[in-house]
Formats: structure tokens, sequence, C-alpha cells
């Protein structure tokens, strides 16, 4: 253990307000923390630069899963765990709750939350290609009040967001569009359980079944292949309208390969990369047309 | 709660059903309070990431990674540690058949992995081997390749179930 | 337990709430070796109470700290204490207070305790903090500057062996070995096949769950007392005893429980307790140091990273007519153990076959790495990868299969080994094999695979494949090295009537206290629950060797058997017991001697058995008191979107004299496998600059239970007269098997040999698609 506890600064606020409160009036940097995933592991490391933490393990906002009729909003402190075991959620929503059991351990389910998964940006984040397939839409949340942003327009940059400095993630929206669609999602990493991933898939498709599958929407997003996770939306583009055969696969393996930015680094290399994730292209469109749902 | 850096506060939780109070910094790890401040050293530390879950006690019910947890965040919380399983008799029949079956070989990841199991058979009384492999996946063993872990999971819900 | 009463601070008493019930088998008095009894320490284990070094706090105790080189070589210019520290708070040691000899001894005792003007590897210890905060240490360890001149690194074995930089001595090479047997120079002319195959192993991190850590104290009159996570006490009581300059009556050594161990705990200890020592002498307080896991990870021993060559020639039958074998091992900084590991490497480097002819040239080389270590197999693991894989490459190149070109070469009794050690016991290696093949269903399965890997490409998703590792483990100290041990053992009688066995052996996982204590209690006609043992103290018990190289149950269980014999006989001698007599009737007996003598002890001591001959200089004999034999198979899945290999099933079978514990026995075949598949597929050390860059649980990939399959572990029993009840060492030998077994399986899967372990799925992508080019270009130049 490198840090030593008397150097932090720590508040915990029981409700939102008051966190919004504090990250406004105090010009201290603070850094919320939840369920301490990340920060717990640079702290113990000595590498947290942050000494102000603002905890938002116990702000009950933050935990609220509100089924509307058009979308789930879902509470940036909700914990992987919670997405498990939602009725809802599990069923509208597979790609998150995938995503979700393939994070960490049961322990760390426990305890990570879905906003520190999109606050802590990690390229690799398991959750977070989900999200994007989904369209979902991020309620963010200050002293100011709340705003509203596509949650593809979120992160600019490697580890950077359209997030102020005063503004907290108070919510997650997902609308409930995607009955009738297969899922599909895979998470490549260096063993079964408990690794961080060198390539994650998650995608969407429906297909018009006549004497050929045709593709009427696809949704395909990657996490660990760029600084950010990202949609496909070139390959979407070659896909969607056209008839499913093997030459389309071909063309939407090439092009998803050219529309990634891997890079080489302890976990994976470039070239491996670049490769799974032709593949895995290749077998989702390939369950697509078997109309075999994941 | 705020805290300025260098004050220690006073935390107020329940361990092993007794209601504790330390003094503490409020971002020390639960894993430190618990072996230093209230010295249950059967939590053992053996990554202090996150990743080899030997450090797991139950929290408000959940199955958390003690090493992770700033102790403020246990203010008001219900924490059960291994100490807490060997003192509740319903639990008796699990530590036999860990015994038993060869699931402790050096000991340092059985605590965890007590407490993982005890986790997990409230959550599914009677689970099978690929579900017990699949949550206890979290706890690293290097000793016993797992195998007699997971017979011994299987054994001791069997027997639960049976009595 | 002498620990728990050291503790201060609060202090949790525990009381049972009820009795716990005891395993039917404390109960009977007839055959004890050979059943499952409960683990001696075992509940301690399963209920929390288990007290492991950093579960210990004395009073007035300082926790200290190291500061570590951060180049791989270099000169010593400055050291500094930088600002925004108190100093004047820190016990502060550099070599300079150092009371003996600078120096970890061990064998050829190069290394430094503490860095003298140089260092040669990353993390090599220059200084020595110590503070009763604990949280202090980081911060002050980070403050402390050095300066360094530095000068160029090597690592790798291949710039070692280009000598343009020497580390070490005048050539870089710690210690070679050469074996020959026959007249190897004649049989090429003679051959209908020369095979010929490069094959390398990684460095692997042992990764025990519990880092190392020791508490030492020191007083003027006493001297120095040491507790601590160890494998081996007497190693760390010689280290500290040349370091402090200290006679044996004053440096105690006890081992704590030990949390995981597999080698990595056998020589690094000594070095950490040197640590702890200084700090202790020069405060005059006890210290403790504990390192946290990423600490443990960079700066301790790991696997002998190692290359084989091979050259061998070969009937068009598929038999060896004989070869020439090249064995190198990098030793990384110090030559610490590399001259065992280059030596047990070396004599398995044939593995379980009959050469006629042979010679192999090893050799340990220095690089500026942190010094390898024990590990588990220590040197075996290393060659056998390359024989058992280059026996596919044999069975490739001559059109035979893998199972026959094995039947065709394997030892039988009779025959000898590449040192000349005749095998004198039945064993019946084709038997083992085709037995091990049947388990796994080898033959239908490797052709239903093989037929289904060929099908039309469109649309394979994997490919499965099937792969065999026959292989040999010599148990105990090699050739005179358990003469040179001279092992001593003691069993002693209590007031109350029960036993103590007095062992220096420690428990790790592996099951000592359990067998010692079944052992003694078979031989006393007594019931196990009568039979305690003593915590390894050097103040307490004799030396009965390290606990490494398997020789624990085997060698140590024997010298624990004529013990307690002896034992026995005194209280028969007196009268006082019959020859056959009750459990009960033996404790009245040992109750009704101390009462009238006072103690009641019986040693036994390590005698060579009769007939074992070994040349240390020519390199040949008995280099072992006995070999296991095995033959292991694994069935793996390879996943052509993502590379990756899963093993789906695994058949360990093993021959191994006599099943002591048959929980124990095959706990330990489990452990050693998965450390095996880990070996295999996915425990990568990544090296920067000399430094183990990859040193985090996140970063360095040990199996998960979602990663082991269930693996199938059977055990044939052929005895061994010279271990205890028929027992052969079995702690290392699953270490062996499973990293060829699984590279042969894969490359039955996918036709493409692959000659290195780690085998990662970005080694199999690059191979396949290089492979694919490869094929693509030749089919376009047609």
């Amino acid at each position: 253990m490198r840090s030593d506890p008397a150097d932090f600064e720590f508040v915990a606020p029981t409700s939102l307000q008051d966190a919004v409160k504090l990250l406004a009036e105090q010009q201290k940097a603070w850094l919320p923390i939840a369920g301490g995933t990340d920060v717990m592991v640079q702290f113990a490391a000595g590498t947290l630069a942050a000494r102000n933490l603002l905890s938002i393990w116990n702000v009950p906002e933050l935990k609220r899963i509100e089924i509307l009729p058009g979308e789930v909003q879902i509470g940036a402190g909700c914990t992987y765990t919670d997405l498990r075991e939602h009725e809802v959620i599990a069923i509208e929503f597979p790609l998150l709750v995938r995503a979700a059991s393939l994070t960490g351990s049961i322990a760390n389910q426990n305890r990570g939350t879905l906003g520190g998964n999109i606050v802590n940006a990690s390229p690799a984040a398991d959750s977070l290609p989900a999200l994007l397939v989904y369209g979902a839409e991020l309620i963010l949340v200050s002293v100011r009040g709340e705003r509203r942003i596509a949650y593809c327009d979120f992160h600019t940059g490697y580890k950077q967001m359209q997030l102020a400095a005063d503004e907290l993630v108070r919510a997650i929206c997902l609308p409930r569009n995607f009955s009738g669609y297969v899922s599909y999602t895979r998470k490549v990493g260096a063993r079964r359980a408990q690794a961080i991933s060198k390539v994650c898939i998650a995608a969407l498709g429906r297909v018009q079944r006549a004497t050929s599958v045709f593709i009427e929407d696809v949704r395909i997003a990657l996490g660990s292949v760029a600084p950010v996770p990202i949609r496909l939306t070139g390959t979407e583009r070659i896909l969607i309208g056209n008839r499913l055969d093997s030459a389309l696969v071909l063309r939407a393996e090439k092009t998803a390969a050219a529309e990634i930015r891997p890079i080489s680094d302890m976990r994976s290399t470039v070239s491996y990369r670049t490769a799974v994730v032709s593949n895995l292209v290749g077998e989702f469109l390939e369950r697509l047309g078997e109309g075999d749902g994941r | 709660m705020t805290q300025t850096p260098g004050t220690k506060c006073e935390i107020s939780l329940i361990v092993n059903g007794e209601a504790k109070t330390v003094s503490a910094y409020p971002v020390e790890r639960l894993l430190d309070v618990l072996r230093q401040h209230l010295g249950l050293t059967g939590t053992k530390e053996g990554c202090g990431e996150g990743e080899c879950g030997a450090c797991s006690v139950l929290m408000n019910g959940a199955l958390v990674v003690s090493c992770l947890i700033p102790v403020a965040q246990a203010q008001g919380a219900n924490v059960v540690t291994i100490e807490g399983v060997t003192g509740d008799a319903r639990f008796r029949t699990l530590q036999e058949v860990f015994l038993e079956c060869g699931a402790a070989q050096c000991g340092i990841c059985t605590p965890g992995m007590i407490l993982a199991t005890v986790h997990l058979l409230e959550k599914k009384p009677e689970p099978t081997i690929e579900e017990i492999r699949e949550r206890l996946a979290g706890n690293l063993c290097r000793c016993t390749g797992y195998l007699q872990i997971l017979e011994a999971v299987a054994e001791a819900a069997r027997r639960v179930a049976r009595a | 337990m002498l620990a728990s009463r050291l503790r201060s601070g609060p202090w949790r008493a525990w009381t049972p709430a009820a009795t716990w019930e005891i395993g039917w088998s404390c109960l009977k008095t007839e055959s004890i070796v050979g059943t499952a009894t409960p683990r001696k320490e075992g509940r301690d284990k399963v209920t929390g109470h288990a007290r492991y070094v950093d579960d210990l706090s004395f009073p007035n105790m300082l926790y200290g700290a190291t500061v570590r080189s951060q180049i791989p070589r270099g000169k010593i210019k400055h050291v500094n204490f930088g600002p925004g520290i108190l100093w004047n708070e820190f016990v502060v040691v550099s070599v300079k207070d150092i009371p003996g000899k600078n120096c970890i001894a061990l064998i050829a005792n190069d290394q430094p305790c503490l860095a003298d003007g140089v260092v040669n590897h990353a993390e090599e210890p220059i200084i020595l903090l110590a503070h009763p905060d604990r949280y202090a240490l980081p911060k002050a360890v980070a403050a402390v500057s050095i300066e360094y001149e530095p000068l160029p690194a090597i690592f790798t074995i291949e710039e070692s062996e280009r000598r343009s930089e020497i580390i070490w001595g005048d050539d870089n090479v710690f210690k070679t070995y050469l074996i020959e047997k026959g007249d190897v120079d004649k049989v090429w002319a003679k051959a209908d096949y020369i095979v010929e195959g490069e094959y390398f192993t990684g460095a692997q991190e042992q990764l025990y769950i519990e880092t190392n850590g020791i508490i030492a104290s020191f007083e003027a009159g006493q001297g120095i007392t040491v507790w601590g996570s160890m494998q081996c006490p007497y190693y760390v009581h010689k280290a500290l005893m040349a370091l402090c300059d200290l006679p044996e009556d004053k440096v105690r050594v006890v081992q704590t429980e030990t949390g995981g161990a597999f080698g990595g705990k056998e020589e690094y200890p000594s070095m950490i307790a040197a640590h702890a020592a200084l700090l202790a002498m020069k405060s005059g307080r006890p210290v403790k140091i504990v390192y946290d896991r990423a600490e443990d990870m960079a700066a301790t021993t790991k696997r002998h990273p190692s290359r084989t060559r091979h050259r061998t020639a070969v009937s068009k039958d598929g038999e060896i007519l004989g070869g020439e074998i090249e064995f190198v091992i990098d030793g990384g900084a110090y030559s610490t153990l590399s001259s065992v590991v280059l030596s047990r490497g070396t004599i398995h480097a044939g593995g379980p076959y009959h050469w006629p002819n042979v010679r192999i040239r090893a050799k340990a080389v220095a690089t500026n790495a942190p010094p390898h270590g024990a590990f588990r197999g220590f040197g075996a693991p290393q060659s056998l990868f390359a024989m058992e894989r280059h026996m596919g490459c044999i069975a490739r190149a001559v059109n035979i299969s893998p199972s026959e070109i094995r039947r065709r070469n394997f030892l039988k009794p009779g025959q000898t080994t590449t040192t000349d050690q005749a095998i004198r016991e039945p064993i019946d290696l084709t038997k083992l094999l085709d037995r091990a093949l049947q388990l796994a269903d080898y033959d239908v399965k490797q052709q239903r695979y093989a037929k289904e890997n060929k099908e039309e490409t469109e649309g394979l998703t994997r490919k499965k494949g099937m792969g065999i590792a026959a292989f040999l483990h010599g148990a105990g100290f090699t050739g005179s090295g358990e003469r040179y041990l001279s092992s001593v053992v003691g069993v002693e009688g209590g007031a109350d009537g029960g036993v103590r066995v007095l062992v220096s052996s420690t428990e790790f996982g592996q099951g000592t206290n359990t067998v010692l204590c079944q052992i003694a209690a078979e031989a006393l006609g007594l019931r196990y629950g009568d039979v305690a043992i003593a915590q390894p103290d050097t103040a307490q018990v004799p030396n009965s060797g390290p606990t490494v190289a398997s020789r624990t149950a085997m060698v140590v269980g024997k010298l624990v058997a004529s013990a307690a014999l002896g034992l026995k006989q005194t209280l028969i001698g007196t009268g006082m017991l019959g020859e056959t007599h009750t459990a009960e009737e033996f404790r009245d007996a040992c109750r009704k001697y101390i009462a009238a003598h006072g103690d009641l002890r019986s040693f036994a001591r390590y005698e060579p058995p009769p007939g074992i001959h070994w040349d240390d200089e020519k390199y040949r004999g008995e280099a072992y008191a006995a070999f296991a034999w095995a033959v292991y198979v694994a069935e793996v899945t390879v996943d052509l979107a993502t590379y990756s290999v899963s093993v789906d099933d695994f058949v360990a079978l093993q021959e191994v004299g006599r099943v002591l514990h048959p929980v124990l026995a095959r706990g330990q075949v489990l452990g050693g496998v998965a450390q095996g598949i880990g070996f295999a597929l996915y425990e990568k050390v990544e090296w920067r600059n000399g430094r183990m860059h990859n040193n985090q649980m996140t970063n360095y990939i040990m199996p998960t239970s979602a990663d082991v399959p269930a693996v199938r572990v059977y055990f044939e029993e052929l005895g061994n007269q010279y271990g205890a009840f028929g027992a052969k060492g079995i702690g290392e030998l699953p270490m062996d098997g499973p990293a060829p077994a699984i590279v042969n399986a894969v490359e039955d899967a996918l036709r493409i040999p692959f000659n290195s372990v780690p085998l990662l799925p970005e080694d199999i992508f690059e191979a396949i698609t290089g492979h694919e080019r490869e094929s693509r270009s030749l089919s376009e130049a047609k």
C-alpha cells in the first residue's frame, strides 16, 4: 500500500443537491468516487494524483432505476450487480447485462458503477460499447441544472469528455427500441474471467428475411481498439439496406479493420486486435444471418 | 461528513454482529481497519488491486473486496468477515467440508474463498459446478488448481440441502 | 503457538461454540498412511485463525522498506536523502552497517545483501529504511534519489553468450555441465533422419498469494530472531550467521504459517530476513518487512528462462540412435541457485527415453535481471518441455504417430538413463502411456478432430487437438546432495503421552504437517490425533534439510519413520512397552518414561542407501534415489476468431511409488497442472529494460477457476524402497507435463509447430497468418 491515508480529504454528501453544491462551491478539484474500483487501485499503488475525494456512493438519487414508457433511466451509481439483477434491463438490454457480468469479479461487480465506468473512460471499459449501440443519452447535473447529451458525443479523446468540472453524470438513458433485434457481444481478454479486454464488441442487428436476408439496421461498437469506445459507422453504412451474403461480410470485415485505431501495448498487438475485430464482425454477421440472437 | 486531510473520523459499523466504532482516516482501506484497528487478521491482503479476492468480506450482504473500500463508505454498514462466519453455526458444515475435500492447502486464499462461497450459496443454494466455477472466478488460488474447492462447495451445498 | 503469544494490540479471544468433529481416521489405529486424515493445521486455515507473518505484531515494532535500483546496471555515484522527510525519525541502513559479510550466503556467495557501489540488476536493494508508521515509508523511499553512472546491460541468453559485455566472472557463465554416454559422434553416419529443434521457455512468477514477509528482532544477549514466510529456516539461519557475524546459537529462525511458496520462498527469504535483521540490529526494535504485490513481483526470483537445442539421429523406425542436447538457462545477475537448477534440468533433458548415445552440454549464464531462482520443477519443466516438443518433431519427420514414437523409445527396466542410471523397478511406460491414452479417449478424439479440422474452412470456428507428454521426475537432492545435506529428524514424547515430530521441513500447503504425522503415527502404532508436529524453529528442531526437491515425504518421511521406531525401541527396551501395543498403552509408557527420565527423544540421520553411486566429476551414475513417471494428455480447442486456446479436458496419470494421502496427493497434481497451464498459455513476464513491467495481478495473468478444466487425476503405485512407506516425491512432477502436452495439442489442432512458452493468442495468430501467407505465396508460385 503506497499512499498515506492522512494526505487525503474526504467528503460524503448524502444528497445529489449537496454533492453538486460541493463540486461548484469549492475550487478544490474534487474527484468523485463511487464504488472505488478504479480510484482505490490507484490509491493503493500510490499513483492517485487527486487529494480531495467526494464520495457519491451514498447519494440515493444516483441509485434509482426508472422504467419509463420510452426509455429506461439508470442512475449513474448503479452497480453492475444492480444491472444484472434488474428484470427489465436483463430482457431489453442484454448487451449491457452481459458486459456487466464479464466485468471483473462478483465482488467488483457489487461495487463498480456504470457512471464510474463512463467517467473513468478506459478505452477497454466493457460496458461502453453496449451504451453506444443502444444509443444511450447521459443526463449530466450541476448546480446550473441538468442537461442531456448523446453518449456518442460524450468522449472527445483519450480520457477527455464533455463533462464540466462541476458536473456529475446523474443517469444513463436507454431508449426502449430494441425488441426484435439480434444481439451479439464478446469480450476477448487474456483469460476467461477477471480480464481487461483486448477487444470487446457489442452489436445489434435487425434483418428482413425473404428469399435472402436483408439488413434493416445494424449497430456495431468496439472497445479497446481506439482511445475511446467507437461505433463502426463506416461498416454500418455499407451493411444497412443490403443483402447479407459472403461478399458483403468480407467487405464489412475489411471496412471494420480500417475503421479502428488499435495500439500495441502490454496486453496485445495492433495486428492481433485488427484481425480479431474482423473475425468478430464476421461472426456477428453470421449470427445475424442465422437469426441466432445472443 | 466532511474531513480535511490529517484528521481522523469516527466510523461506526457492525462487524460480525457486534457494534464497533473506530477512529480512522476516512480513506483508510476497510481491509486495514479490520486487520489493524479491530485485530481481525483473518481477512488477508494478496494483491491490493481487487484482483485476487483474498480480502473478500460481506458488506450489507454483498461480497466485496475490502482492499478497495475506503472505510468512510462503511459507515453504518454491516460487515461479516471470516471470524463472523466461524462464529456462525450455520456455516460449520461448509468449513468442515472445505477441510475434508482438500479445498485449503496453504490457506491464504481460504477466508476469501469461504466468504465468496457463503455469498454464492445465499444466492444459489444448489449451484451447478459451472455456476460455482463462474462465481468463484474472482478468488485466485495458486495451490489447489480449484477443483477440490469447487467440489467442496458443491458437497457443502448438497449436505445443507439434505439437512 | 509461540507467535500468538507475542501479539500485542487488540486481541479477540475465540472460543468455539461446539467441539469439532474429529475425522474418523483420527480414532483408528490401523493404517493411517494412505488415508485422507484431516489436514493437521487445516482447522485454523478454514476458520481464519491461521497466523501468517503479516498477522503478527510485536510491541515497539517498526516497519521496514527497501530502496532499490531503478537501473539494470551501473555504478552508484551518490545517495541523496531528499527534502520533505523527517529523516531523523527513520532508521537508515546501508552496506556500511553490515557487521559480517555483505552477502546472502547460499552456494557461490556472490550476491550482496546491499549494493556496494555497483548495481547489477533493476530492483537491487541499496538502502533500508524503518519507521513506526508504515504509511510514512513509501514517501521516504521515493525521496531517496540515487545518482548512477549507467553501464551497458544485457538481458538475453544470446547477449550474454556474445560476451560484448562481461557482467559476471570472466565469461558470464555461472556453471556448465557435460554429460556423455556412449559415442555420439558415430551415430550421424548411421542415421536415417537427423532432426533438429530449438525450444524456449520464458520466466514465470511463482505468485504465491501471500507475499514475502519477515519480522526480525535483536537483543545483544540473545542475538537475532526472525519469524516469517519461508521454506527453509536453516538456509536463513546460515545466511544470517554470515551476514551478522553471529554464532549458531545467536541466530534463531522461526517459520510462520506460509501462504504458498512453490520454490519462490526457498532462497529469497534469506535476503528479506537479512534486511529486517540489519534494521533490527541498528534500531534495537523489532522490524517487520512485508512486500506489497508490486514489489514482490518485480524484485524477487522467477523461473529461469531457457533455450534448448536438440540434434537427434533417428532410425527409419523412429528409434533414437543418439543426439546432442544443448541446455542453457538465464540465471539473472547473481549465481544464487542456478548451478542446481541447471543440474536438474540437464539430468532430465533426455526425458523418459533410452539414449544409447548422448552428449548434453549445459550452461547457466548471467544477465542483468533480478536473479532467477527456484520454482517447482527447478529446471526440469524447461528441459522436458523441449524434449517432449522435440518428440513431436521427430514423429513428424519420421511419419510415425506421437504415441508410437514414444513407445519405441521409452526406457525399460534394465536400460540406463543419460547419466547411466539403471532402471531397476518394473516400470512399464508403454502400459502407462496406453492407459493415459485410453482414459483420454485419445485415438478416437484425435482422429475425429483431424477430420473435423479439415472440413471446408468456411464456417469453421474452432479447431481441436490432442497432445501427449511423457516424463519423469527425480525426487530428492541430486546425486550426492542428500548425503551432503545429512538431514536429521527427531521424534519426541510428551508428558501427556503424545508425540511430536521435530523437523525443519515446512508446511506451505503441500501437506508436510499432515504426512509426517501420519507416518509417525503409523510407525508408532498410534492414532493420527496422538501426533503433533513442532513449529519449525531452529532453536527447537534439527535440520532435516530444505523443503524442496520433492524430498519431504520421501526422504524426510523415511527419517521420521526411523526416528519413531527408535523412540518405540527405547520404550520397549525399558520394558515399559510390549512389542505389540495399543495406542493407549504407548501413551502410558511414554508418560511413565518421562516421569522417570525427564525427556524422551529419538533422532535419525540420513544414511545414503548402499549401492548408490554418483560421480560429480563426470556427472554420471545414480542421479536420484527414485524417479516418478507420468503421462499427461491434453485436449484443447483453438478458437479461430480469437486464437485463444482453452484446455477442455486433461488426464494426469502418474506412478508415484505410494499415495500417502489421497486428497493431498490429488491436490498436488491439480495444483501443479494449473500452474503448468499458466506456464503454457498465460503467464508471460513483460520485461522492460531488465525489469518486470507487468508486476501487478491485473497484468500478470494466472489462471482463474474459469480457465482450468476438471483435471482427471490417476495414480499408480510401484513402491519405492528408499521412500517412506514406498512413496516417491510428487510435488514437482505435475509441473513438467502440462506445457508440452498442451503445446503438442495445439500443434495437433493447427498443424503448425510451436516451440516456445508461454504460447499466447497473439503468437498463434502470427503463426497462422504467417502460415497462410506462406502457403498462399507457394500456391501463387505454381
